[in-house]
């Protein structure tokens, strides 16, 4: 999954919830819809938390993977 | 007006009765957290939970009356630091054993990513959260709406339920 190219890269890195959700948030509102915001973090809760919270909020995530310690996301503004 | 829009947004309603440093926290998170998800939130700030509201937030905490309370080294060797101390009941009543209770899950949290209170609060504020003090609490214990940050708005029960009927969670914490 290396084909995904970010507009914006949010590092979220030692922050624990509800730091990296609310950071997340912010920072898809800076972009347009359609743009991709890239999210590292390394709080083990943020793989379920940002399903939920792209869910809630009707955006598109298009990956979640781990990268040793870290969890990437890519996500995709639709609204 | 949640229930009778469909359109609405989502809307969390809860009351946070507790004003420890502990129990500062799920209200303020979960507020917050809404915020993000574009829902709307509200905390009811009462009894307990009404320090919250001042300006500065003095919340401490003490392992007296906690049982389940870990008590642990926020410096040192991870092995130190996992250390659950065996803290006697009688040593929790020692002055100044509060201050260091609190200042030592403040460092823990630091350590470890957590935000502080008075900075969820201000992601709670920057996420318009209705913030609600409870009138009676206000009297009964002398504040004045003075004492509180400016976002506040003062309200009684009959505020908070006609807010919480068009909630989709209610939470009482």
């Amino acid at each position: 999954m290396t084909a995904l190219q970010e507009d914006k890269l949010l590092d979220c890195s030692g922050m624990l919830c509800p730091v990296p959700v609310i950071k997340t948030s912010k920072a898809i509102k800076e972009l347009q819809v359609g743009q991709v915001l890239k999210m590292v973090a390394t709080d083990p809760g943020a793989p379920a938390d940002m399903e939920a919270w792209a869910r809630q909020t009707g955006n598109d995530l298009l990956d979640s993977h781990k990268e040793g310690e870290k969890f990437i996301f890519y996500l995709k503004r639709i609204k | 007006m949640s229930k009778s829009d469909p359109n609405a947004p989502k809307r969390l309603a809860l009351i946070a009765s507790k004003g420890t440093l502990d129990w500062a926290y799920p209200p303020l998170i979960l507020a917050s957290t809404a915020g993000a998800m574009g829902w709307e939130a509200g905390i009811f700030f009462t009894f307990y939970g009404l320090p919250l509201l001042l300006k500065d937030i003095g919340a401490a905490v003490s392992p007296l009356g906690n049982p389940a309370m870990p008590m642990k080294m926020p410096f040192g060797p991870e092995g130190f630091q996992n250390i659950n101390w065996p803290i006697p009941t009688a040593m929790m009543t020692v002055p100044g054993f509060n201050a260091l209770a609190t200042s030592l899950m403040k460092q823990t949290f630091k350590n470890k990513g957590v935000a502080s209170v008075p900075e969820l609060r201000a992601m709670c504020i920057e996420a318009d959260v209705k913030m609600i003090a409870c009138q009676m609490t206000m009297d009964v214990f002398g504040f004045k709406k003075e004492d509180f940050i400016s976002e506040c708005e003062v309200g009684g029960a009959a505020t908070f339920l006609s807010y919480a009927a068009d909630a989709d969670v209610q939470l009482f914490v």
